[in-house]
């Protein structure tokens, strides 16, 4: 019998704080190509290997290699590079527009905006994503208008959603992409009864569940896996880990676990391990897991393994707990120059046309931004009328609501 | 003692002759059958209420009728049951799901909170939430701290809710069907000493059936029950006394052993409020008083009792008095000390009459 020790609380550090040099040596990265791609058809017992590696297409040259590779076409290619950019674009512009006090709020998608950007071109039309507050790539990429989306942040007038929801938190049914909400990992079982009702009725349409890894620790992603398991509906179930929930790192949510997708194993589910900031890789194993939907196969649960290379928000200052220069050593580096380097290895792109291309992408979202700003921001111009204020609570307004209304004047 | 004069006004297209005998057990499960018969959107779900029926039998026969994917077993996750049916019913489903009980309807708050009750404000309409949740409410069964609970204040203060409390089978069907057919997310709350029989308080006598009862008549064939409609069933010029679920057979025995002219009212539907019905009446009696099982402190008597002062002020000859449970978690030995009885509403309809 071993000695008795009075017990001590682990409580896990990420290995570096400001001050200290970034490194990444200690984060396994595998070669491109070398994750095998299984039938989408296969046991999830038979592949439980995928959970622990990280699939990725796109290698250090640029070069499109492995079974995963060959998903989109050219054409696909230098649109998902245009989406990426106008997202980068978008962001800046919007970020510059809350430090000017034109909106009291936003985040920014840096380092991720392959994931959303790339996985929208595997659905199509009636296919709805439950996404979270840093997949606004995800209604770029399905031709979403700027406009719309900036009138959101700007909570005016053109404000789809009447100027109710806090900036960034988009809706459009048309688009596919449901109304964001300020709760953590709601939507993620949301999803599941999405998927649900869609095998209920026998309609061919499928859900794409997203969260963060901090979110997973919350039960509703516990519920959602259940629900997943036990109906089997069809549902992609995306955890976007980028290494940070605000200032905790993701040690903290996963714990002692080998990765978040190896969550799914105990659950029975299939699950796959993505490089995130591979455009190809993303939209490979986006395809697999809407292939397996399609085909009745049931659910997928996916991890893409990336950086949030800037601040939490707006309201938030990374310095204040990492490395300064990490973002830029993250060894899965920038999802926009990884693609932009495989379209030139290919002779589709140069870096001439690739700055013409940015300046381009950025007049796009600067006239938008004008139009947008035409009708009003936060605290100038057209606004939505405080009537709107009391509309929607119900379908139809009750009497109390009648008279608190009148109360204000309206 | 003046005569009762009790009216049984129930807002229907047309009461069939042909009325059934029902207990509100069967009332809720006949509800269920005529809405999935009628609209192939309505889903029910939850736990124990597919194969089996029900804990309480609210869906016995519902699974076999309309087939699995229509009923179904869920696991125990109240989140997962709510959460679901949130992404159902944005689908185009109308899903009726089950909390076991009542006090079990934490786990899910966040969800009914949060997410029902916000998402057509938030999406502006273009996400909707047109879902019932049923959870079987309140105490009078020995059922302790976690079988007993009315948590329906925790409801009516979230905005896009409606909260219901059926008294009877009658009402029951009817609220049910409405709620089933309502655009907006409904609780609705089945006081479950009330499901075999009315309960007045007395529980050192026999107890009652349905089948002796008006109430207990039920049209077998679609009704609807408006929501936001409170009922008078026993009008009086002395006292008003507002109440819902249990407490509305309790007040009705009180009142009679009181021998004060008390008009009762039935609210049924907490939120959105019959506030109208409530004002005349205090307007003609001058007196009124609450009565709820929940806990007094912050209960939705609080709100009734600040409205019928805003709006009565003139006409009130006392202060409003409310009933309620004691300001303690519901407790087991103790059932009858904690349940307001007759005996507190008649020393409450006393207290207010000498005022």
């Amino acid at each position: 019998m071993s000695e008795e020790r009075a017990p001590r609380l682990h409580v896990p550090e990420p290995e570096l704080r400001p001050g200290d040099d970034p490194d990444f040596s200690h984060v396994e990265i595998p070669r491109a190509g070398a994750v095998r791609r299984p039938d989408p058809g296969e046991n999830p017992e038979e592949m439980r290997d995928l959970a622990f590696s990280i699939i990725r297409v796109l290698n250090r040259n640029g070069e499109a290699v492995g079974p995963w590779a060959g998903s989109l076409s050219d054409q696909e290619m230098l649109e998902g590079l245009r989406h990426m950019m106008t997202l980068r674009a978008y962001d800046a512009r919007m970020m510059t527009a809350q430090r000017q006090g034109k909106t009291s709020f936003y985040m920014q998608h840096l380092g991720e905006e392959a994931i959303s950007c790339s996985f929208q071109k595997a659905l199509r039309k009636g296919d709805m994503n439950f996404p979270t507050y840093r997949q606004a790539g995800l209604l770029i990429a399905s031709g979403y208008p700027l406009v719309k989306m900036m009138c959101q942040v700007y909570s005016n007038e053109g404000d789809p959603v009447r100027g109710r929801q806090l900036p960034v938190f988009y809706s459009s049914r048309e688009h596919g992409f449901f109304s964001i909400s300020g709760n953590l990992a709601t939507q993620f079982v949301q999803a599941v009864g999405w998927a649900m009702a869609a095998a209920i009725k026998g309609e061919h349409k499928l859900s794409a569940a997203w969260i963060g890894d901090g979110s997973t620790a919350e039960s509703d992603f516990h519920g959602a896996l259940v629900f997943a398991s036990t109906y089997k509906p069809p549902v992609i179930l995306n955890i976007v880990n980028n290494q940070w929930a605000i200032s905790t790192f993701q040690g903290i949510a996963r714990g002692g676990a080998g990765t978040f997708a190896a969550r799914g194993h105990g659950f029975g589910l299939p699950a796959l391990r993505v490089d995130g900031n591979d455009y190809l890789a993303v939209h490979a194993a986006a395809q697999w897991a809407v292939e397996r939907a399609r085909r009745d196969l049931g659910p997928t649960l996916i991890e893409y393994v990336t950086y949030r290379a800037a601040g939490h928000s707006t309201s938030d200052d990374p310095a204040a707990y990492r490395p300064k220069e990490e973002g830029n050593a993250w060894p899965l580096g920038d999802p926009i120059l990884r693609l932009k380097t495989h379209l030139i290895g290919k002779g589709l792109w140069s870096e001439e046309r690739h700055v013409q291309a940015e300046a381009e992408v950025m007049d796009m979202v600067i006239a938008a931004q004008k139009e947008a700003e035409a009708i009003g921001t936060l605290h100038s111009g057209k606004r939505p009328s405080p009537r709107d204020m009391f509309e929607d609570v119900y379908a139809e307004m009750p009497p109390h609501l009648v008279r608190q209304r009148h109360e204000v004047g309206y | 003692m003046p005569r009762c004069r009790r009216i049984w006004c129930v807002n229907v297209t047309k009461w069939d002759t042909d009325m059934a005998r029902m207990t509100m057990i069967e009332a809720i499960r006949d509800a269920h059958a005529v809405a999935m018969e009628r609209d192939p959107d309505v889903v029910v779900m939850g736990e124990d209420v597919g194969y089996f029926g029900g804990v309480f039998r609210c869906t016995a026969g519902l699974q076999k009728t309309f087939g699995v994917e229509r009923c179904f077993d869920t696991p125990i996750s109240e989140l997962g049951i709510v959460g679901t049916a949130v992404g159902m019913a944005a689908y185009g489903l109308k899903p009726c799901v089950e909390i076991q009980f009542a006090d079990y309807m934490y786990p899910a708050y966040d969800q009914i909170v949060s997410e029902a009750a916000r998402l057509r404000y938030r999406s502006a309409g273009e996400f909707t939430c047109p879902m019932v949740v049923r959870m079987p409410t309140g105490g009078g069964i020995f059922g302790a701290q976690t079988h007993s609970q009315s948590p329906e204040a925790l409801f009516t203060h979230v905005a896009g809710l409606k909260t219901v409390v059926p008294s009877n089978p009658q009402d029951a069907k009817g609220l049910l069907l409405a709620a089933i057919a309502d655009p907006d997310p409904v609780i609705f709350l089945e006081p479950k000493r009330l499901y075999n029989g009315p309960f007045d308080g007395h529980f050192d006598r026999p107890s009652k059936s349905w089948s002796k009862h008006e109430l207990g008549e039920v049209n077998p064939g679609y009704y609807e029950v408006p929501l936001g409609k409170a009922k008078v069933l026993r009008e009086g010029a002395a006292v008003t006394l507002i109440t819902y679920g249990t407490m509305v057979h309790v007040a009705l025995a009180a009142v009679e052993e009181s021998g004060v002219d008390v008009e009762v009212i039935d609210l049924r539907t907490l939120l959105p409020l019959d506030l109208e019905t409530l004002v005349a009446s205090v307007n003609k009696t001058g007196r009124c008083i609450i009565l709820h099982e929940a806990t007094m402190t912050s209960g939705y008597g609080a709100e009734i009792t600040s409205l019928i002062q805003a709006e009565c002020f003139y006409a009130l000859e006392a202060p409003l008095l409310r009933v309620a449970g004691w300001d303690t978690p519901y407790p087991h030995a103790q059932e009858w000390d904690y349940f307001p009885g007759p005996a507190r509403v008649k020393r409450a309809i006393a207290t207010v009459m000498e005022a």
